[in-house]
């Protein structure tokens, strides 16, 4: 951490209240480039809200935030410039085709036609997508879906990528594919910040942040949380946090 | 049974928890029986009319006294130029001119004969022939007082006008029924057809079926918060009727609501049945909103004389239900009419909710399998 | 711009391809204007009359006579008696009743002066009024034959006549579908602005799709008015096959300038369309957006001047009327087709769209958050 000066995304004493319930309760963290950052917690723990706010979808209570470098408060727009995100919901066209899509949201992005023929053509490929590519999105299978809207999102080359619960009703071996299209991005310089719970994902994080009842209770890489909870397993490690948390389902 | 009444709890919960929903449901009849109370009439006055006086003598004086005094028109200031008038016509500034000739007066006391014009503006035929005849009944008018002034005229047949039912003329009067109608089709077909296609559209329809329940329960419970609520909107407009426009209801309160379950139910049916052959929540709102509103307002025979619709045409109400629905509810609630006066329609309404319902169901069915 | 070329791309890609849609924005306002014209016609004939004839005399047979050929009345079965008239107006089979007494002709002719008696179903009070008003004038035309008759031509010594010549100017055949097709034509344009532009957002709202959008560096006005183009185009086209079948169908050939005709659409567009982006933006389901675009549309149309006139009203429901949209527009869209009248006459009113458009639109740009 020391050693870079410009961190990617940091978080101080960030909060988000709603009518009186702290959603998010007083959350620091620093992010690095280069890292994928993990954000743990249970259905509730204020996981996505924590994530809107730093991509400028909603307004913080408290706190402060820079992502890219930009306040979370002033220069939402220009943090927009440089991320990419993929909620929870699906949310590209399902009455668009593949390519439709990515001319659709490259070109919002601001990417030449040049860059858009190479970028389509490269993604379709590297998704085995070739035979799909002129058909509705709305009748992929979910898994492909989600490739291909974590493709969309990273398209323009952002320094940061926020997913959220990217990986929620597919197959095993789908999520495993999808780790490695993270792992490919996060190769080529781009942060991801993923909210999860799995907690065998939380394998595949550099750093893990577990979040309970809006608050930060535990900030390290997987190893190190084992060592320290003296366990072997990160599901071992959250249960012991989450073990007394107020919300639930 | 008791499963039943748990559904339509959950039913109940969805309708009352959108607020704005509610409030346009009640908030729409409250301002359309407000507006045809207060603001609206199909009645013609305060026609703006240009005086054009070449005559300027105490013949026209006392004409266009009179024209002042009447509550149809109000006269603006004249035009002294045919080039003038018509650009007041284009500016739609006047909807007519009277136009005086130099020697009116001359002419009627020497010869027993005046002249004089009237220019309407055309364009809306019903007015300008209304506006036509009060300015001749005007002009007649002091046509008699000259001549009664002359001395009486022999063999005069008068005509005694009664005014029944109505005998204010109160405008509104005849617009209560149509409100009615119009706002129970359009909120009973609108709100079935979207809550089916939503569920579709969401995929939480085929839990419902997947449930031990039969198609037609679901449906029923689907079915009942709506009735619920149409009765209540049916409500609202009697009490605003009779507490704010000072309608009386002359019939029996009991009939107009067995007559009115009957027609929510044909109008609930027809919603089912759009949301039978429509795929998403937009097609079925376009349907039932887009294109049901006008057809209901001007076939329904409340704002048009159905009269006047040409041969094939006249078929059309006839296939509406809110219109024989409207026909009963005159009855009933205006002149005061049992079910012996009514059994007809009433027997064609219960045929149309019996019909449809059976088709939407049996369009339903066939769907599922 | 580049920005706001794709999301035009975007939303016309959608458009066509929900053919349904594509199709019900065509198909609707075509069939409306074919059928409803002729629905929304105020003239008053077919009155059915029920006659209670005490009299059976030769002047009452003539009287009769007059009134069934007129052309307003239809006789709807003699009556033996005043009250068995009366339960034909019960039954609605009857909207009028005239009473002709036993020693009409006599009383007429030895006393100078008659009565007769009529009785009006007042509920529909222009029915009424009208009715009664022919009723009326056929009496008295009846009334001077008697006294020709019996006086022989001309005005009678000492007595004045007053000659009125009426004219109706712009639309001299007195056809009320002329009136009607043009105001038609701009509510079902409302109708279709008004309701898709309404449920666009909110739609993208609930699938989700806007998050996507909201957290790219898209522009406010870029987002609206990619939304607005590709429906103000739509509605261009809707109106044009609009004057069409006006022209083709109905005959109307606009008397003033074209130019001015689609000057005012395409400003009216603007601001029908800002209007329902605003209700979009305000909504959080379709079915909200579609009830509250539905309860301002009725209003707009009650209160337009569209089915009854603007000067019947009162002061304060005049006021109301001139902050609608739609009013102006059918009032000018009457004025240019029939009267023919010039961008100068109409100015007034462009200046009151243009001022409703770029409220609307600003309101919406703000109303619309990209973080909330």
């Amino acid at each position: 951490m020391e050693t870079n000066p410009a961190p990617a995304i940091s978080s101080h004493e960030l909060s988000k209240h709603f009518d009186g319930f702290r959603a998010v309760d007083r959350i620091s963290f620093e992010v690095a480039p280069g890292e994928i950052f993990g954000f743990l917690g249970a259905n509730g723990a204020g996981k996505t809200t924590a994530m809107r706010m730093l991509c400028g979808l909603s307004y913080p209570t408290s706190g402060q935030a820079t992502v890219a470098g930009f306040d979370v408060y002033r220069q939402q727009e220009q943090i927009k410039q440089n991320i990419g995100y993929m909620s929870q919901k699906f949310s590209l066209y399902e009455d668009l085709t593949v390519l439709e899509n990515i001319e659709f949201f490259g070109g919002i992005y601001g990417l030449t036609n040049q860059q858009l023929r190479t970028k389509s053509e490269e993604l379709v490929t590297t998704l085995g997508l070739q035979s799909e590519a002129k058909k509705l999105v709305r009748g992929l299978p979910l898994g492909w879906k989600q490739k291909l809207a974590f493709s969309v999102a990273i398209l323009h080359d952002p320094k940061i990528v926020f997913l959220d619960e990217p990986t929620g009703g597919v197959d095993p071996v789908t999520r495993r594919q999808f780790w490695e299209l993270i792992y490919a991005a996060a190769d080529r310089g781009i942060t991801a910040f993923v909210t999860t719970h799995y907690m065998d994902e939380a394998e595949y994080c550099s750093r893990v942040c577990i979040m309970v009842d809006g608050r930060v209770e535990a900030l390290d890489s997987p190893a190190n949380l084992k060592q320290q909870f003296h366990t072997d397993s990160m599901d071992d490690v959250f249960y012991q946090l989450a073990r007394g948390a107020q919300r639930g389902e | 049974m008791k499963q039943l009444l748990v559904f339509i709890r959950k039913e109940f919960y969805h309708v009352f928890r959108d607020r704005r929903t509610l409030l346009i449901l009640f908030g729409l009849p409250t301002a359309q029986i407000l507006l045809f109370g207060f603001a609206l009439s199909s009645e013609v006055k305060n026609i703006n009319l240009a005086v054009v006086d070449f005559a300027h003598d105490q013949a026209t004086q006392h004409i266009i006294g009179k024209l002042q005094a009447s509550r149809y028109f109000h006269l603006q200031q004249a035009p002294l130029s045919y080039a003038a008038m018509e650009t007041a016509f284009r500016q739609g500034k006047i909807k007519a001119a009277l136009v005086f000739p130099a020697n009116f007066s001359a002419d009627l006391g020497h010869t027993g004969r005046g002249q004089l014009q009237i220019v309407a503006d055309g364009s809306d035929p019903n007015t300008a022939s209304t506006i036509t005849t009060y300015l001749t009944a005007i002009v007649g008018d002091y046509q008699r007082q000259l001549n009664q002034a002359a001395g009486a005229l022999p063999f005069q047949i008068v005509p005694e006008t009664r005014l029944l039912y109505n005998p204010e003329m109160n405008g509104s009067l005849n617009f209560i029924p149509g409100v009615l109608a119009l706002v129970l089709m359009i909120v009973c077909t609108t709100l079935t057809s979207v809550s089916i296609v939503r569920e579709k559209e969401r995929g939480t329809m085929e839990v419902l079926l997947v449930s031990p329940f039969r198609p037609l329960l679901v449906l029923i419970a689907k079915a009942v918060p709506y009735l619920v609520l149409s009765l209540l909107d049916f409500t609202l407009i009697l009490l605003l009727s009779v507490f704010v426009l000072d309608v009386e209801i002359r019939g029996s309160v009991m009939l107009l609501y067995g007559v009115s379950t009957v027609f929510i139910v044909a109008c609930l049916s027809l919603g089912l049945l759009i949301s039978n052959v429509t795929a998403s929540q937009q097609v079925a709102m376009l349907v039932s909103m887009m294109g049901m509103m006008l057809p209901t307002l001007l076939f329904t025979g409340f704002m048009f004389p159905l009269e006047n619709l040409p041969g094939p045409l006249r078929l059309i109400p006839n296939l509406l239900p809110s219109h024989w629905y409207y026909l009963v509810v005159k009855a009933v609630m205006l002149k005061g009419l049992g079910f012996g006066a009514v059994w007809r329609e009433t027997l064609i309404l219960l045929g149309m909710s019996v019909a449809l319902l059976g088709i939407s169901l049996r369009n339903f069915n066939i769907r599922l399998a | 711009m580049r920005i706001l070329l794709f999301l035009l791309r975007k939303e016309f890609r959608q458009m066509f391809r929900d053919r349904s849609i594509l199709a019900l924005i065509f198909l609707m306002p075509t069939v409306q204007l074919l059928i409803l014209p002729q629905a929304a016609n105020y003239d008053v004939k077919n009155i059915n009359l029920a006659l209670v004839d005490h009299d059976h005399s030769s002047y009452s047979r003539e009287l009769t006579r007059k009134i069934t050929s007129s052309g307003y009345f239809r006789l709807v079965g003699a009556s033996p008696s005043y009250p068995e008239a009366l339960h034909l107006i019960e039954e609605s089979q009857a909207d009028i009743v005239l009473e002709i007494p036993r020693g009409f002709e006599r009383n007429l002719v030895r006393e100078g002066t008659q009565q007769v008696a009529v009785a009006v179903d007042a509920i529909n009070g222009t029915r009424a009024a009208l009715g009664g008003a022919y009723l009326t004038r056929i009496i008295s035309d009846y009334n001077s034959d008697v006294r020709l008759q019996w006086l022989g031509p001309g005005p009678a010594r000492g007595t004045s006549v007053i000659d009125v010549a009426a004219i109706n100017w712009y639309n001299p055949l007195g056809r009320y579908y002329v009136f009607m097709v043009p105001a038609i034509l701009v509510l079902l344009l409302t109708l279709v602005g008004g309701f898709l532009s309404a449920l666009n957002i909110v739609r993208e709202k609930e699938l989700g799709t806007i998050e996507q959008l909201n957290v790219s560096p898209i522009k406010k006005w870029q987002f609206i008015l990619g939304k607005m183009i590709p429906f103000w185009l739509l509605g261009l086209l809707v109106f044009t096959i609009g004057l069409l079948i006006a022209r083709g169908v109905y005959g109307i050939v606009p008397v003033g300038s074209l130019g001015t005709l689609y000057l005012f659409a395409a400003v009216y567009l603007v601001a029908i369309l800002g209007f329902g982006l605003l209700i979009s933006t305000y909504s959080e389901n379709q079915l909200q957006a579609m009830f509250v675009a539905f309860f301002f549309i009725m209003i707009f149309t009650l209160m337009s001047g569209l089915f009854t006139s603007l000067d019947s009203m009162p002061a304060w429901a005049r006021v109301l009327a001139n902050l609608i949209p739609l009013t102006h527009f059918i009032e000018v869209v009457r004025l240019i087709i029939l009267k023919g009248s010039g961008l100068a006459e109409v100015s007034c009113q462009l200046g009151y769209e243009a001022i409703f458009a770029v409220v609307l639109n600003t309101w919406a740009i703000l109303n619309y958050r990209k973080t909330t």
